[in-house]
């Protein structure tokens, strides 16, 4: 790596920051949905994909099965493969290099590497490299915090973590929701998702609403 | 094993060959503008969903309670354009309140 630029370094370090705050939302809601304070430490330090992560602690959490939770988790961790596409010929990594690089694919390296794309092939790949492991820092540092601060709560509803879990997955939509497609999307996968509570095993309806995206999706 | 457990390493297990599986492929098998549209959407659903069944849920049952006024208070911040921590805070302050004090 040769110099890094300055305001690579800050882009880089401010979104890295800047997630740490979701880690300790992944943590607390970890624990809060019955996961282990180690389950919710490994989730980060090897799924290391943040929507994943929250979904997959979501559907157990709403009674879902383990492959309804993978399941959930999975096709929210398919984009990560899309960013990898992008990412692979700008890196030119290979074997273990590759390996790392691969699982430090997600939205903030991907965004920041594309963000340096005018400064040139070396900002961009300093910009991955730098958010990823920075980001893999913090989110792992402040899910540890997240879930030792829930498991000493005990009763985490008092703490009002049932809430603050919906809130997270709410604050993690919010900035995708561009147009008034991905809004009635968004309200319809609401709807359609309690609508099948009653009638669909838990975790089903949450999956089930990925159909109602490509559904729209395929519609030019 | 425990569902926990189960979620926890299939989850990362598969996380990790999608991401290698990104690194592998060719580009052009999914240079489609369908499925870059398609992969943009996935998560706008899937994360409604699961706001609607973290809110509204208890099991298979529809339940209105404390968790509607505190999800209710983070629409309210993320309208005023409050950051990430603050939305769920405001949220946990109220949620909490009702679930103390009613």
């Amino acid at each position: 790596m040769s110099r890094v630029e300055a305001i690579t370094v800050r882009d880089s370090l401010s979104v890295s920051l800047t997630v740490g705050a979701y880690g300790i939302a992944f943590g607390a809601a970890s624990v809060a949905n019955g996961f282990s304070v180690l389950q919710s430490c490994l989730l980060s330090l090897l799924t290391f994909s943040g929507a994943s992560q929250f979904a997959v602690i979501g559907v157990i959490g709403a009674g879902g099965s383990a492959l309804s939770a993978i399941a959930s988790a999975s096709l929210l961790g398919v984009r990560n493969g899309l960013y990898g596409v992008i990412m692979a010929p700008r890196l030119k990594v290979k074997g273990f290099k590759r390996m790392i690089a691969a699982h430090i694919t997600i939205d903030e390296s991907t965004a920041v590497a594309l963000g340096a794309e005018k400064r040139g092939p070396d900002a961009m790949r300093d910009g991955f490299w730098l958010t990823g492991f920075g980001v893999f820092f913090f989110w792992n540092l402040f899910t540890l915090v997240g879930a030792l601060s829930a498991q000493a709560m005990g009763d985490t509803r008092a703490w009002g973590l049932d809430s603050a879990v919906p809130a997270a997955f709410l604050g993690l939509v919010w900035p995708r929701l561009e147009n008034n497609r991905d809004r009635a999307l968004a309200i319809g996968s609401v709807i359609f998702a309690l609508a099948m509570t009653p009638v669909l095993p838990a975790g089903l309806p949450i999956i089930a609403s990925a159909f109602i995206a490509i559904a729209v999706g395929l519609r030019p | 094993m425990s569902i926990f457990w189960i979620a926890t390493i299939g989850t990362s297990v598969i996380a990790f060959a999608l991401k290698l599986s990104g690194h592998s492929i060719p580009a052009h098998w999914l240079e489609h503008p369908t499925i870059a549209r398609i992969n943009a959407l996935i998560p706008i659903a899937l994360l409604s969903a699961l706001v609607g069944v973290q809110t509204f849920t208890e099991k298979n049952k529809i339940m209105i309670d404390h968790r509607l006024a505190g999800v209710s208070v983070a629409v309210i911040a993320l309208l005023l354009k409050a950051p990430f921590p603050i939305v769920v805070l405001s949220s946990a302050i109220t949620s909490a309140a009702i679930y103390n004090w009613f």
